[in-house]
């Protein structure tokens, strides 16, 4: 299985991300945000970092990169995606994410170990957790509070597109969201670095869960895309 | 023509604006008192080339949609510069 880890110029976090998709066990490669072709993948990462310097808004300047021509057919096509951090931002600037990620609560730069509650185990993220499970992933952001109107919420919870939350809302995210998936589940955005906990060596082990999962959804990923 | 545009790009109404409350917080120990609703955002100038002010504004709002803001949490409003 082969994931394609997209490095925007100003992204930080590709190797971590990749590093941890190979130790899952899936082929990784590195795609530039140029790349206009992703057939050959079967799955794909939008790592964290600052995207095009985060100019303007985080996610502003990428959603244009040609790259994102591409993943929207990718993930049309049911091809499994995740954005982890500045990743969920470029998602949600994209519109294959609904709602926001708009400055932190209280204006503070957060880089911190964060308790997250899995919520649905429907998406490509979380379908080895179990509801109700804990796991320990660190934050580290500026823009990661999420939003959204009424109506979006509520289209959220009916579909069952809140997929991790918060137990301890770090940054004023609208009813403690910290991962959110689309309707299908096939796409993927978190502010946690389930990419940094993949050891207790340094900190904590519970991203591994996360990735698993989604290194497990690349075989029905294959299926859809290829 | 070139036509001097001015787009502000203001949070919508309901979205939290952390900056602007922190503004407001600080005003009173400057001694600025009465004022309220303090709301941040930002102003982009450029010129556009076209044939008429109606065709300019035109497409800096569609560029101000598209690109300065974020409809789901930013308004954007384009005018002329006087």
């Amino acid at each position: 299985m082969r994931v394609g880890v997209v490095i925007f110029p100003g992204s930080n976090c590709e190797y971590d991300a990749a590093s941890a998709m190979s130790e899952l066990g899936a082929t990784t490669e590195f795609v530039w945000h140029t790349a206009t072709d992703l057939s050959h993948l079967d799955g794909v990462i939008l790592p964290g970092g600052f995207a095009h310097g985060d100019y303007l808004r985080p996610g502003a300047l990428a959603r244009f990169s040609p790259v994102m021509g591409a993943l929207a057919d990718f993930a049309q096509s049911g091809g499994a995606v995740l954005g982890i951090c500045n990743g969920f931002q470029v998602l949600t600037e994209a519109g294959l994410l609904p709602g926001a990620l708009v400055k932190n609560r209280g204006l503070t730069f957060l880089s911190m170990p964060t308790t997250l509650v899995v919520t649905s185990t429907r998406s490509v993220l979380t379908r080895a957790a179990t509801v109700g499970q804990e796991l320990v992933i660190p934050i580290n952001h500026f823009s990661g509070a999420y939003t959204c109107d009424d109506e979006t919420y509520a289209s959220l919870v009916a579909n069952d597109q809140i997929v991790l939350r918060y137990r301890d809302n770090p940054n004023g995210s609208r009813d403690d969201i910290a991962g959110i998936s689309n309707v299908a589940g096939n796409v993927v955005g978190l502010m946690p670095h389930p990419e940094r906990a993949m050891s207790t060596l340094l900190g904590s082990a519970d991203g591994r869960v996360l990735l698993e999962g989604f290194a497990s959804a690349l075989a029905d990923s294959a299926a859809l895309v290829r | 023509m070139n036509y001097p545009i001015i787009v502000d790009v203001t949070l919508r109404e309901g979205i939290a604006d952390p900056e602007g409350a922190t503004i407001e917080r600080a005003l009173p120990a400057l001694g600025f008192t009465g004022v309220a609703h303090v709301r941040t955002g930002k102003t982009f100038r450029f010129g556009v080339e076209a044939d008429s002010e109606t065709d300019a504004l035109g497409i800096a709002h569609s560029l101000a949609e598209r690109l300065l803001s974020n409809p789901v949490i930013e308004r954007a409003v384009a005018r002329l510069e006087a």
